[in-house]
């Protein structure tokens, strides 16, 4: 089931940003930033739809989409946890999104080339979506960072808070092995050296600095421990499948 | 009806107005640059303001679900209707600007209450079939008055309205969707659906504005050509087209006094409370305190985001100044 297990954690990473980010909806700081949130919310849950079809399709279980997405509790998740840590300010937001983008669009970019063609079909298709979101979270993190002592420092603040949850995404396990050996995927570790070469240009370019130190949390990509963020997300996001079984919307 | 009881200026009798008000019976479009009366300009700032304040106020009500969307589907067209929404505001902010008052000066007005906005995002969203009966009812409303705007005088107004009326049937279709799956569901669906018509029908019907007898502004923004119908023509229009559907459905209007009327051809059906709107058109709906406390803390809290931006776009100029 590694195929199954690497579905979710590319399904799981979506629905649960998209579900985050969604939160912003008529509480924006901009009306252009509002549109653009609920646009890259938008996407992320269109690219849920596709990721955890495909894993429902691969399970064989009869489950759906929907299914997994609202009928699974904390321990079934697979998300980072750099996704489900809170909104925080619109900078946590944007920073948050920024270090996700930066190694998602690489990896989809690389999943392209999977040797299962579903996977690379929804990569392609995710992908340009990816593009863009990197283009605008990089760009606000650059001009948030450069803009005004207060920017700076809360943007400085938000990197600090999230920096410790960026390693996670390159914290290969078998999963990661058994499919770069098969060719589906590819392995994160390999990825990393370039990621971190972006976000150095990027803080660089945002005057902020990267905390120093290896430290990384993880748990998130497992489902070993996720944080207490998600559970609360869950219980909103889930409550009318839970409260009302085997109704139809 | 996005716009209620929206003050109208007046015309003066000189020669331009004269002019002006031949090139309107005409059919003509006035464009920004046109000499126009300043009662006119006036009128459709705080129309095309209050509209566009209504489509930002009312991504609240809707956001209030979208984190709880039953479906993956249903989650992603709630996103889509809410960023369709906030679109629509942008459009009508950009056409209040021809008319020379500022995006921020518009704001403003909204957040210290100087401006409005409908008085039906001032009704709480309790249940998921609260977004099909806003979709349905909200929007088929807000459409009645819309589409024949896409006729009215002012042209930048005009053509928001044609890009606004195409996304808005779009809405109501998907509000339909969500009762017909809600009113064929389970009984407890059913229940919700009913629920939503009864506190939706009346709040629904203020939409419209007073009717005609007590509404003072209408006279002169219709011979302008920014009041296309009477608010009481559209609101029987309304009643007319909804309670097919309604039956449809299987739920009851909730209008005991509700008849077809053979000898007019339209329904007769009741009032709905009009001291209940001025209560709320006043501030003292169920969610009016909520809803500008929201869109002021938005305001609020994004300063500094704003003021950054700013900031950084000053710098790089000043360094490709420094480049050339």
């Amino acid at each position: 089931m590694d195929v199954f297990e690497f579905l979710c954690r590319m399904g799981d990473n979506t629905l649960v940003l998209g579900s985050r980010i969604s939160e912003w909806c008529g509480h924006g700081p901009a009306l252009e930033e509002e549109i653009a949130l609920a646009n890259t919310a938008l996407d992320l849950i269109g690219q849920t739809q596709m990721w955890l079809g495909l894993a429902a399709e691969v399970e064989c279980r009869g489950r759906t989409a929907d299914d997994l997405a609202m009928l699974r509790d904390v321990w079934d998740f697979r998300n980072l946890l750099l996704v489900e840590q809170p909104k925080g300010d619109f900078g946590q937001t944007m920073m948050r999104q920024y270090l996700f983008d930066q190694f998602h669009l690489p990896y989809l970019e690389a999943l392209v080339t999977s040797s299962d063609s579903r996977i690379a079909g929804v990569a392609a298709k995710a992908a340009k979506e990816a593009a863009y979101h990197l283009e605008r979270s990089r760009m606000t993190v650059i001009a948030l960072g450069d803009g005004t002592k207060e920017s700076n420092n809360r943007m400085q603040a938000a990197l600090d808070l999230l920096w410790p949850y960026a390693g996670e995404m390159f914290a290969s396990d078998d999963v990661d092995r058994s499919l770069a050996k098969a060719g589906i995927a590819p392995d994160p570790k390999d990825l990393r050296a370039q990621y971190l070469e972006a976000v150095g240009w990027t803080m660089e370019e945002a005057t902020l600095t990267i905390p120093e130190g290896q430290f990384c949390h993880a748990g998130g990509r497992t489902g070993a421990r996720h944080s207490e963020h998600l559970g609360h997300l869950l219980s909103t996001m889930q409550w009318l499948q839970r409260a009302y079984p085997g109704a139809t919307w | 009806m996005y716009a209620q009881m929206v003050e109208s200026g007046t015309s003066d009798d000189s020669a331009e107005a004269e002019a002006f008000q031949r090139r309107i019976d005409a059919g003509e479009k006035i464009e920004p640059k046109d000499w126009m009366p300043e009662g006119y300009r006036k009128t459709l700032i705080r129309q095309i303001g209050q509209h566009a304040h209504s489509e930002i106020v009312g991504q609240l009500p809707e956001g209030n679900w979208i984190t709880r969307a039953p479906t993956l589907e249903r989650k992603a067209i709630l996103l889509a209707k809410v960023q369709d929404e906030a679109g629509h505001g942008l459009y009508l902010y950009c056409a209040a600007e021809t008319l020379g008052v500022s995006r921020d000066e518009l704001t403003e007005m909204l957040l210290d209450g100087r401006m409005k906005y409908s008085s039906i995002f001032n009704y709480p969203t309790l249940t998921w079939a609260d977004m099909g009966a806003v979709g349905w009812l909200v929007d088929g409303a807000a459409i009645m008055n819309q589409v024949p705007l896409q006729r009215t005088s002012y042209g930048p107004y005009s053509r928001a309205m044609i890009r606004i009326c195409k996304e808005e049937s779009f809405h109501q279709r998907q509000g339909f969707d969500i009762m017909m799956k809600m009113a064929n569901g389970t009984e407890a669906q059913k229940k919700m659906a009913q629920d939503a018509l009864d506190r939706f029908w009346y709040p629904s019907l203020m939409m419209f504005g007073p009717s005609d007898k007590d509404s003072v502004h209408s006279a002169q923004s219709m011979a302008w050509k920014i009041k296309m119908n009477t608010n009481d023509e559209l609101r029987q229009k309304f009643v007319d087209q909804t309670v097919p559907q309604a039956e449809y459905l299987g739920l009851a209007v909730p209008d005991p006094d509700l008849r077809w009327n053979e000898t007019k051809g339209g329904y007769d059906f009741s009032e709905p409370d009009w001291s209940e709107f001025f209560e709320v058109i006043k501030g003292n709906g169920p969610c009016n305190r909520e809803r500008l406390a929201a869109r002021n803390k938005a305001w609020d809290e994004g300063k500094w985001v704003r003021d950054a931006m700013l900031a950084h776009a000053r710098k790089k100029r000043a360094a490709k100044m420094v480049a050339e």
